[in-house]
């Protein structure tokens, strides 16, 4: 088994899974996305990306939540075999 | 005139809480634009066992601290309205997420019923959910309810009943936090306490200066203004004691 992967949300690719491992942002900011799901250990699935990667949707808990790729880009995870 | 209890909806967006909004309510609601705020609120009447219910459909949410408009109002609802009880809808098909409001709520007041709605659709998926263990856990009632097909709505009634008059009683869940913020909480609760004297929840009050929340202070100001204990102008007070831990 390799070493688990580590990327940012906003790099994702579509079908990926991620399993988040930390947020680099503070604030309000910070507990909403935490609020909408995006916690450490959950795992989101990239849903759709568009043209220009932005905005990024996220299936998070079996609901489709984009993000804003200034958001999405400080969201640090581990890619998932599928 | 007799008296008439309040009890407030709240929920994650799409956990049927205005189907059963409607279905205690009927026809009995109205539609009001609260403390000057665009976002729809409905209030409707029913009555069970001779007693008179007013029963507040809050705008549904994923959290109550992120402050849109959705949020605060259904925050400064719950906190200074004061709601006897407050019935966070649940959707039993999606836990993991609406646990999260549930537990905020906790930490706002005790005065709680969790119900688990959509239970019908959390049947058909063979989803099983031990409502014993989260009502030992979270230390208030837990009710499954179908609001659809009407399934669990009249152990509700008789639940609500039984808390105005004083039969259950809750016992809140504390969420928990690390040492270091722990240490922090007492410290900020104890100058709380000692503010608002029972009016505002002290540990709650506590835990959103530590977040930083500009909003609330600012709600609180001008909720209190010149009505907080002596020596205690509440601008100074309140804005200060977040600073001093
Ligand atoms: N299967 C099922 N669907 C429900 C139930 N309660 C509400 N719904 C449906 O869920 C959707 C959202 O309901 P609504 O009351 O508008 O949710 P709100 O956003 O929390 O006010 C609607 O399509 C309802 O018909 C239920 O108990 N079972
Ligand atoms: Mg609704």
């Amino acid at each position: 088994m390799g070493m688990a992967k580590t990327i940012s949300l906003a790099d994702g690719e579509k079908g990926d899974r991620i399993r988040i491992s930390k947020l680099h942002i503070e604030g309000v900011m910070r507990r909403r996305l935490l609020d909408l799901g995006f916690v450490p250990g959950r795992i989101v699935e990239v849903l759709r990306k568009s043209p220009l990667g932005d905005p990024i949707a996220f299936r998070v808990s079996q609901t489709c939540i984009a993000l804003r790729k200034e958001e999405s880009g400080q969201i640090e995870g581990e890619l998932v075999d599928s | 005139m007799i008296e008439q209890h309040t009890i407030a909806l709240a929920g994650n967006p799409n956990t049927g809480k205005s189907t059963l909004f409607n279905l205690l309510t009927g026809l009995k609601q109205h539609t009001g634009n609260w403390a000057g705020k665009t976002v729809d609120m409905k209030a409707g009447y029913f009555s069970h066992k001779d007693r008179k219910y007013e029963i507040v459909d809050l705008p549904g949410t994923y959290s109550l601290y992120s402050n849109s408009a959705d949020e605060e109002l259904a925050r400064n609802y719950i906190i200074f309205e004061k709601p006897e009880i407050t019935i966070v809808v649940l959707d039993a098909t999606s836990l993991e997420r609406n646990m999260n409001l549930a537990l905020q709520v906790l930490e706002m007041t005790g005065r709680v019923i969790v119900v688990m709605n959509l239970m019908d659709e959390a049947d058909k998926r063979g989803i099983l959910i031990n409502e014993k263990i989260l009502m030992r856990r979270l230390g208030v009632p837990v009710i499954k309810i179908s609001s659809r097909n009407r399934t669990g709505v009249d152990m509700l009634l008789d639940t609500i009943d039984r808390m105005i008059t004083g039969e259950i009683s809750t016992e809140p869940v504390t969420v928990v936090y690390d040492e270091e913020t722990e240490k922090k909480i007492i410290l900020l609760e104890e100058k709380a306490e000692n503010i608002f004297q029972g009016r505002l929840p002290a540990r709650w009050v506590a835990l959103r200066l530590l977040d930083g929340d500009q909003r609330l202070i600012e709600e609180i100001e001008k909720r209190f203004a010149g009505r907080l204990e002596d020596g205690f102008a509440g601008r100074a007070s309140v804005s200060t004691i977040g600073r001093s831990v």
